[in-house]
């Protein structure tokens, strides 16, 4: 806020300030210095945790091409989305950078990523995460990790997976009759857009009509895994006010506060490290259930991040090679290893040794049946107004249907540029 | 000075000043309200040629976004109430610092001042830990009291006082430094004659204390309202402007829509909106002073 900020300049004696001044020139030349050096090698921007873990294999990279040198400059996850289109912007970008699936869309529209060849044994990665890369025909990113969210329970509570919706509203509803006023069958974070999506596609809804330029969400099969969602706060099975209603998620799952948990492959080493001891044999993972009708497992979202190569990179063959090292199998599996990151091919799941792991076996089964995101810039906003609308819905400030029809005109408004695009695409063909 | 006029030789010498307010401010304000009658987006980024020209479009949707309306009385929920408050709580220390009573005046000072210059995300950790509802030292209160639970940052009635209390909290120490600023200035003949007159320390309070104080109100006045006005840091740590859009402010919603979606035509347009709203209330308020001390 204002007076903070100034209040703070004023406090520094103004020699003092001088002083940072000219630090801050030194930083700026030093950081001219860097930039020269960047011709020499392929800049790679990884984020979080991957970020520090990906140096640990970029010797053997180097041995093997002695010419080209990597330098990896970490970025940090919450600031990564903008960092790249300001980067886009001021033609900056790496070589190579690290870029979450449902962000290719967006890298597409801009020009900014460099289509690759399509990878030559297809058969070798999950299938609905192979297709999240490709753009309007295009293969913009090479699978680097992935991930998914499905169920996280307690066995000794739940005595066995459900695996249709009925089976598992059965379990949540005796799950709260057991755990009594202060407990709940399953906590959904708040404002996650992703539990919602996840049961409307599951219950067969398609979330956009006419080539992803009209809402869909009043359709039936939409319609059908809102109500399921909804409908989890109002049988009291789920806190209203999402994860805020628990301390720590670990210490709350360990005494029974809760049953259910909708998370991903980040919490299986958080799960196997903060849980106690005693509780260890007492958790386990299951694939989504499905809705009456549908095949089991339901499907989920297809995640995980991809490595793309900028357009404007002047090393393409050097950062396509590193590409195409870090995605093969015996260094997904070494990844694996360093950050817990599921391996995006299979033939490195054997090599980690995964298939031994029943918790990771979930996310196997899973992942063989998960469904991108549209494919389109606007994904990330029309994200952000479904869980605003869905969470709307579960505090009961308003019914599901009021939610959805608000939601369609919100999704309509955000798609009008589209529209207007799309319009003049065909009137100029 | 041989050559030019004085005038020609003062333009020089503010000439450097000129061309870094020029380029640093000028230039990108003025890009700004341009912006705003675009709908520069991602599409229009790379391709120029996807730029439209929309006229008063961007806040024709402003007006019809129940988020912005949202948005617009949360932060004047925010000025309203935190802002006096924070000026209560600033005279109030303030006068508790100059109280002929008070000792170790100089350590009591730096610890009220030190809220003002620490980062608000370590702050932010510790107060999200206060606010717990079930583990949190304020609630552990209330039920000493005999109150029920608060869920402060979930509960959509409790989370905007929340915010305020930590506003109120972190900046009350930079305008209690103002004002006791203004109180050194009073002169002490002034007490005097009002304490031989038989005023008891309330009438000296309100007959000398806070007039002597009127010039000072006025700029802390304005500057906590031009910066209240511009709530973002707080909502963006604690709270991302949840639980259901209650601590959802201007600039948030400015920044989600610049920098998050990148619709910098929006984000322009509700920057425009915040600066009338922050000028015109800024005039206003310097127009009541002008005319109380007209009265008196």
């Amino acid at each position: 806020m204002g007076p903070a900020g100034g209040a703070a300049a004023a406090l520094i004696p103004r020699r003092a300030r001088v002083r940072r001044l000219a630090a801050a020139a030194l930083v700026l030349a030093a950081a001219g210095c860097g930039r020269g050096e960047r011709g020499s090698a392929v800049v790679l921007w990884a984020m979080g945790r991957e970020g520090e873990a990906v140096p640990a294999l970029l010797p053997e990279f180097e041995r093997a091409h002695p010419d080209v040198r990597v330098r990896v400059q970490q970025i940090p996850w919450s600031a990564a989305h903008e960092k790249l289109l300001t980067a886009f912007v001021g033609d900056a970008l790496p070589d190579v950078f690290q870029a979450g699936s449902t962000w290719l869309a967006e890298l597409a529209v801009l020009g900014a990523a460099e289509p690759l060849e399509p990878t030559s044994d297809p058969d070798d990665w999950f299938p609905g995460i192979l297709d999240a890369n490709v753009v309007e025909g295009a293969t913009l990113g090479v699978p680097w990790y992935v991930d998914t969210r499905l169920l996280f329970y307690r066995r000794d509570l739940v005595p066995e997976a459900p695996r249709t919706w009925d089976a598992w509203l059965a379990a949540m509803t005796r799950a709260k009759a057991r755990a009594g006023p202060d407990g709940w069958a399953i906590v959904l974070p708040s404002r996650e857009w992703e539990p919602p999506v996840i049961l409307a596609l599951q219950a067969g809804g398609t979330l956009l009509r006419d080539g992803d330029t009209r809402g869909n969400f009043r359709s039936a099969g939409v319609r059908a895994g809102f109500a399921f969602y909804t409908d989890l706060f109002r049988r009291g099975l789920a806190p209203r006010s999402g994860e805020t209603a628990t301390a720590n998620v670990y210490q709350d799952f360990a005494r029974g506060f809760f049953v259910f948990f909708v998370t991903g492959p980040w919490n299986l080493g958080e799960f196997a490290r903060r849980l106690p001891p005693d509780m260890q044999p007492r958790w386990a993972t299951a694939p989504w259930p499905a809705p009456a009708g549908a095949p089991w497992p339901g499907v989920s979202l297809a995640g995980g991040s991809s490595l793309v190569v900028a357009r404007t990179s002047r090393r393409k063959a050097a950062a396509r090679a590193l590409v195409a090292y870090l995605t093969a199998p015996a260094q997904q599996a070494r990844f694996y290893g360093l950050t817990g990151d599921l391996p995006a091919r299979l033939s490195a799941w054997g090599r980690a040794g995964l298939h031994d792991d029943p918790r990771a076996r979930a996310f196997w089964i899973q992942l063989q049946s998960v469904r991108s995101t549209p494919k389109i810039p606007e994904w990330e906003r029309i994200a952000a107004k479904i869980g605003q609308w869905a969470e709307a819905a579960a505090r009961d400030e308003m019914t599901t249907d009021q939610a959805l029809t608000a939601l369609d005109r919100d999704v309509d408004d955000v798609l009008a540029k589209r529209r207007w695009l799309l319009g003049r695409r065909e009137a100029g063909e | 000075m041989s050559g030019g006029r004085p005038s020609t030789a003062g333009w020089w010498l503010v000439a450097p000043a000129l061309l870094v307010i020029g380029v640093f401010f000028a230039v990108p304000v003025a890009a700004g309200l341009l912006l705003a009658f675009t709908d520069f987006d991602v599409y229009a980024i790379a391709r120029p040629d996807r730029l439209r020209v929309v006229g008063l479009a961007n806040w024709g949707r402003l007006a019809h976004d129940a988020r912005f309306w949202v948005a617009l009385r949360n932060t004047a929920y925010f000025v309203l109430v935190g802002g006096p408050l924070s000026i209560a709580a600033s005279l109030a220390a303030a006068l508790l610092l100059e109280a002929r009573l008070a000792r170790a005046k100089a350590l009591f000072r730096t610890i009220y001042f030190l809220p003002v210059v620490t980062t608000l995300v370590a702050v932010a950790v510790v107060w999200r830990d206060l606010y717990h509802p079930r583990h949190g030292l304020l609630n552990a209160a209330l039920a000493l009291l005999g109150l029920p639970a608060v869920d402060w940052l979930g509960d959509p009635r409790w989370a905007m006082p929340a915010i305020i209390l930590l506003a109120v909290w972190k900046n009350f120490g930079f305008n209690m430094v103002i004002f006791v600023a203004g109180l050194q200035a009073i002169p002490e003949r002034l007490y005097d004659a009002a304490r031989l007159d038989g005023a008891s320390a309330w009438q000296r309070l309100r007959h000398v204390t806070l007039p002597m104080l009127a010039p000072t109100f006025v700029f802390v006045g304005v500057i906590t309202l031009i910066g209240y006005f511009q709530l973002f840091a707080e909502p963006y740590v604690m709270t991302q402007g949840g639980p259901a859009n209650a601590t959802l402010s201007v600039v948030l919603l400015m920044y989600e829509e610049g920098f998050r979606w990148w619709n910098m035509g929006t984000g322009s347009a509700i920057a425009c909106v915040l600066l009338g709203i922050i000028a015109s209330s800024t005039v206003l308020q310097l127009r009541l002073r002008t005319a109380e001390a007209e009265r008196e």
